[in-house]
């Protein structure tokens, strides 16, 4: 139940707030309510077994017997820490619109909860089709955030996203109804069940672009590789970030661009590992590409959102190359840097969020010398910078390490690329600081005051939760990964024949109907 | 015993760091500057410490495990600190000469606005120095490698409101970035090729035959770990950060721009002796480019005016020597030039900064001149710190460069086209050095205006006591021959100290030639000094007359060869314009225009299906009647099967 429980209570507790009044008390209330969730989490992390790989805390109800569908969630060290992630934004990003957002309070804040809702219950899924349908859902409520509190040309970022991220999934849709009939052919039954999926053996003839398991290993990667977002796929993301609120652009790189990377650990490799293997070395390269093309597109952005934004490409560049390295190192590295890049890419955006809310423009040449008037606001920013260019004890480093160390191990080639997106990524970001906190105050500093620039207890307190994150997961990331070492170790090491159960179900029908199968055989 | 030490050792500094960092506001510099000292000087007594522990063990190694940082399969680095002879030598002068560039500052510093900031930035710099030394394993020493690198960028840039001080220290970071990313790749080929990355286990496991060629692990390993250091120690192609460096204030200038942080790549290499000696091309490489560095940078030095640039050019071509050592297998020598380079150059830092603070700021030697009366304690240390590098016996630097130029000639792996790199820029030094001397110390006052005083006893005393050890430090590393004549035969302390850790080249030499050799530097210094003197002083028309004659060439040597130029033009500024047509040309108009162009697809099929739909009811029937016939002929010709 803890499981559902963490899924549905934000949903139970948005449909509570429409019987709220005022504005104060919906924020106050789903405050309150985000702390309480990331406690039920913290509670699910207690009682999470870091031993096992298998699937933990299960949840099987049956939902369209037929076709095999079922309400089926179940955590392992793959998702746990997202789930961890996306409950720990939820009170900063409540914390950090606070007042920004003036206009229909209610309906943000259900948005933010049904975001919520989707985005655990994605990661949480473990039946294709509940996967499906969460990862569409999400969507909608982001579709809203952006399309009602976004910027000027709103409407045509949030189209362009929602259309954009819809149309890959519908390939992903197609795939996940051919794997539902070939485990009928397979086990006997017809089943949704992505375990099953981990069961079958799907043709595979290397060169062979048209072999069943190299179509469905695209389709599914398109899908996935949009919402990443992997070049050449990248280009709604900019404009969806410009044009997004700050709760929206943190929660969209914070999290929901980890709905893509996760899509690949969870079902890419394990169901189609051949085709996966054949074509690492087009992943590998498209995610250099990705580190380098958005890192000297980064360098020369004129908004410094934009800026932010065309880093998240280079950034998830990276756990791309580190996925398909496919070794543990870089496997371990890339579900940290996904963290990683929550918290630094999220911190970023909370923070360019503050400069915007009290200058109204994200233009780099206006600004100049803020060190000077916002000092604590500048340490904060630094420290930042510092976390996404992966300077050691921050945690971007770990992250970055890790990957560099599986992608050299896969290819030396890909790994000499990458590495020079640490040259670059020192360089649009340490311009940026220069040209925003040092040298002569600009236009918009100049005429401003100290006072002006002051962050409030709030902001305050949404940064530091944070900063605290990145000195944390960079000097202690042990405390991290031993959660996920045991999982991420079996993708690496089996996933040719990569098969998961269910806690105390070592038996359960998955494995049931392979032995059943083999019999009849 | 020894883990409370090193934890002393390492947390003091972030524990200065932390206060002052937390009232970074406060403007006395009183206080900031006693927490900031005094955690130093706890830092230094703990090094003292820890030497004698580590002089006691039985194996003069001392391992002490904090935690595991990073365990993932066969991969475990820790966070564990060795203390053995090399590091305890380093942590002697970090901490030593920290601790008195800390005093300095606070003299130095009084007028500044935000003081806490400074010395909480200083220190944060001493703990990442410390871990870059105490480092077990080359994840660990990556940590400090970096950390000291950002405490680099923070203090170039201290005085930010300047946009040239923060470009300087961005270029730094940068810079130092292209060397780590290398660094990074050398770590990961020996990863690969030995599956671990602690010193102690690669040193051990390196194979007896040196490899032959490029192409093997160890060659290609070590080449990526010596372009890390060739960022870090400011060697060609990537020293032009270095220069600029000198924006930040002058102890700075003098701690880590001098005595410690560019040291690291030479530290690095020492560390890993066993290893770069399995790579001897690799060697090659770091001697030559060590060589041209001495020579090249040393000329620059010669047109310099800002008397900080001729101290940075200096410090270049020092650590030139530095690797040239390193490259022909002098690693104990290399080290040794290292101590004593740490305690001339930083007393020469520290000279040039009571000289700058009393001048008001003023850098142009052109301004200064006859300096000797008014600063007299500023002018008979620094003269301490000449003597010592221009290699006069018996200061410190004469026995360790002298030992650098024998080893260059006489080593396997050394070449007389070294050793004549060597004694040229050894020449050059005596003249810059000199001509420094004369403008600064001896020439005519220029000025008068200025009330230049000696500065007050925070500055002097850290003078007075490099000016001591830049005397004497010599003595620790007499190389064989003299001690031969010498009454008692006094042994090498410092050679010995290290020859439990490091690779140490017996080489088998005439002692004549030694002597020769070391007369004849001597010689070459003694006039170089002696002309610069009587151009300077006397001033006879020599040097006119020589930049009159090869004119194109002083130019060029005077701008620094354009190399900072020629970066922005070659890369700098192509790399941007890509970047811009990457974003308007690909990434706008092309990538995202496929984007549009499919949705614009849909769009038109939708409207080509939309005409069916006109309303008209004739043509709905006729369409019916089109189907219905299709369907027909389908089934009567009997396709559907």
């Amino acid at each position: 139940m803890t499981l559902s429980a963490i899924i549905f209570t934000p949903l139970i507790f948005g449909a509570l707030l429409c019987f709220l009044k005022s504005d104060k008390s919906i924020k106050v209330s789903t405050f309150i309510f985000s702390i309480v969730h990331f406690l039920l989490c913290l509670f699910m992390l207690s009682n999470f077994d870091k031993t096992t790989i298998d699937i933990q805390m299960a949840e099987k109800i049956s939902w369209l017997p037929s076709m095999g569908i079922s309400y089926f969630v179940g955590i392992d060290g793959l998702s746990v820490w997202l789930v961890m992630l996306t409950s720990f934004m939820l009170p900063l990003v409540v914390l950090g619109s606070w007042n920004s957002i003036t206009k229909k309070t209610k309906v943000f804040h259900l948005c933010l909860l049904g975001l919520q809702t989707t985005m655990i219950g994605t990661f949480l899924a473990l039946d294709a089709i509940l996967f499906y349908t969460f990862f569409e859902l999400s969507l909608i409520p982001m579709y809203f955030l952006i399309g009602i509190w976004g910027g000027k040309n709103k409407l045509y970022a949030a189209m362009k996203f929602f259309i954009y991220t819809m149309a890959g999934s519908v390939f992903m849709l197609l795939g996940i109804i051919a794997l539902i009939f070939m485990t009928k052919s397979n086990g006997g039954v017809m089943s949704a069940s992505i375990l099953d999926f981990y069961a079958l053996d799907i043709p595979f003839v290397a060169g062979s672009y048209f072999s069943t398991q190299t179509l469905l290993f695209f389709g599914f990667c398109l899908a996935f590789a949009i919402k990443v977002p992997l070049f050449p796929l990248h280009t709604w993301l900019p404009d969806a970030h410009v044009q997004a609120p700050t709760s929206g652009s943190v929660i969209l790189a914070g999290v929901m661009l980890k709905m893509g990377t996760y899509g690949f650990l969870r079902l890419v490799l394990p169901v189609f590992p051949e085709a996966a293997e054949y074509w690492s070395w087009l992943f590998l390269y498209l995610g250099v590409m990705g580190i380098i093309y958005g890192a000297l597109v980064a360098m020369v952005q004129t908004d410094i959102k934009k800026l932010v934004a065309y880093s998240s490409v280079s950034h998830m560049g990276y756990v791309v190359i580190g996925i398909f390295s496919l070794n543990t190192f870089g496997l371990t590295g890339s579900l940290y840097q996904m963290l990683c890049h929550g918290i630094s890419t999220g911190a970023l955006f909370f923070l360019v969020g503050m400069l915007y809310d009290r200058t109204h423009s994200r233009e780099i040449t206006k600004y100049g010398g803020l060190a000077v008037k916002a000092p604590i606001y500048a340490i904060a920013f630094v420290i930042v910078t510092m976390s996404s260019i992966a300077v050691p004890m921050t945690n971007g480093f770990v992250g970055e390490f890790l990957i560099l160390l599986g992608t050299f191990g896969a290819s030396k080639v890909a790994a000499g690329f990458a590495v020079l997106g640490v040259i670059l990524g020192a360089a649009y970001m340490l311009w940026l600081v220069k040209r925003v906190f040092f040298g002569p105050e600009g236009e918009l500093v100049a005429s401003k005051d100290e006072a002006f620039f002051k962050l409030t207890i709030k902001e305050k307190l949404v940064l530091a939760p944070l900063i605290v994150m990145i000195f944390w997961m960079g000097i202690f990331p042990n405390h991290f990964i031993s959660y996920s070492e045991a999982s991420l170790n079996h993708l690496s090491k089996n996933m040719s024949n990569y098969e998961l159960n269910i806690v105390g179900q070592a038996n359960g029908p998955e494995v049931n109907s392979n032995n059943s199968q083999g019999e009849s055989k | 015993m020894e883990k409370t030490l090193l934890s002393i050792l390492l947390l003091t500094p972030v524990i200065g760091f932390l206060i002052n960092g937390i009232r970074f506001r406060s403007k006395n510099i009183k206080v900031a500057g006693s927490i900031g000292t005094g955690a130093a000087l706890i830092s230094f007594i703990c090094s003292v410490a820890l030497f004698f522990k580590v002089k006691a063990a039985p194996d003069h190694m001392v391992l002490v495990k904090f935690f595991d940082w990073i365990n993932i399969g066969s991969l475990n680095i820790a966070a564990e600190f060795l203390v053995d002879p090399i590091s305890s030598i380093m942590i002697l002068i970090i901490t030593g000469v920290g601790t008195l560039i800390h005093l300095f500052s606070i003299g130095y510093m009084d007028h500044d606005e935000r003081p806490a900031k400074y010395f909480s930035y200083l220190n944060f710099f001493l703990f990442n120095m410390l871990v870059l030394v105490l480092a077990s394993s080359l994840p660990l020493m990556f940590v400090g490698w970096e950390g000291v690198g950002l405490c680099s960028y923070l203090l170039i840039g201290f005085w930010f409101t300047d946009k040239e001080k923060a470009a300087a220290g961005m270029k730094a970071f940068i810079t130092n970035r292209i060397g780590d990313a290398g660094f990074l790749l050398g770590m990961f080929m020996l990863f690969y090729t030995f599956g671990t990355l602690s010193f102690g286990e690669l040193n051990e496991m390196m194979p007896a035959i040196p490899e032959i060629g490029w192409a093997g692990p160890v060659t290609l390993a070590c080449l990526f770990l010596f372009i890390g250091a060739t960022g870090k120690s400011a060697q060609i192609p990537l020293y032009v950060w270095l220069p600029d460096a000198m924006a930040g204030p002058t102890p700075v200038s003098a701690l880590i721009h001098a005595a410690t942080m560019v040291t690291a790549g030479i530290y690095m290499i020492v560390r890993m002796s066993p290893v770069f000696m399995v790579a001897p091309n690799v060697m090659m490489v770091i001697a030559t480019i060590g060589g041209l560095t001495a020579v090249l940078a040393a000329a620059v030095g010669l047109t310099q005016w800002d008397i900080k640039k001729v101290l940075a050019y200096s410090t270049v071509s020092q650590l030139g020597y530095m690797f040239l050592a390193v490259g022909t297998g002098a690693f104990i020598p290399g080290f040794f030039h290292l101590m004593t380079h740490a305690f001339f150059k930083a007393l020469m830092f520290l000279g040039a900064g009571s000289i700058i603070h009393a001048m008001h700021h003023e850098q142009d030697m052109r301004k200064m001149g006859g300096l000797k009366k008014k600063m007299p304690i500023t002018y008979w240390t620094f003269m301490f710190g000449w003597l010592a590098i221009i290699g006069m016996p018996p200061f410190a630097g004469f026995f360790s460069k002298d030992e650098i130029l024998w080893l260059a000639w006489a080593s396997p792996l050394g070449s007389k086209w070294l050793w004549a790199l060597g004694m040229i820029g050894a020449a050059m030094t005596a003249f810059y050095m000199t001509r420094l001397m004369c403008l600064v110390f001896w020439g005519e006052e220029t000025r008068s205006d200025h009330k230049v005083k000696e500065s007050g006893l925070t500055m002097t005393f850290p003078l007075m006591v490099l000016g001591f050890l830049s005397a004497t430090a010599g003595f620790l590393g007499i190389p064989h021959v003299i001690s031969a004549v010498l009454p008692g035969h006094p042994p090498n302390i410092l050679g010995d100290w290290l020859g439990h850790t490091v690779v140490h080249l017996d080489i088998h030499g005439s002692a004549i030639t030694e002597w020769l050799l070391m007369g004849w530097s001597v010689t070459v210094a003694g006039a170089s000094a002696l002309l610069a003197y009587y151009c300077y002083i006397k001033k006879i028309t020599f040097v006119d007359k020589f930049t009159e004659q090869f004119k194109p060439l002083h130019q060029l040597v005077e701008k620094k060869y354009l190399v900072d130029e020629l970066y922005q033009a070659k890369i700098i500024t192509p790399l941007i314009g890509v970047s811009k047509i990457l974003w308007s040309d690909i990434d706008v108009s092309f990538v995202d225009k496929c984007t549009h162009l499919l949705s614009r697809f849909a769009v038109s099929c939708g409207k080509g299906f939309r005409s069916f739909q006109n309303g008209n009811m004739q043509t709905y029937a006729f369409y019916m009647l089109l189907g219905s016939a299709v369907t027909l002929f389908y089934i009567m010709t009997g396709m559907g099967k």
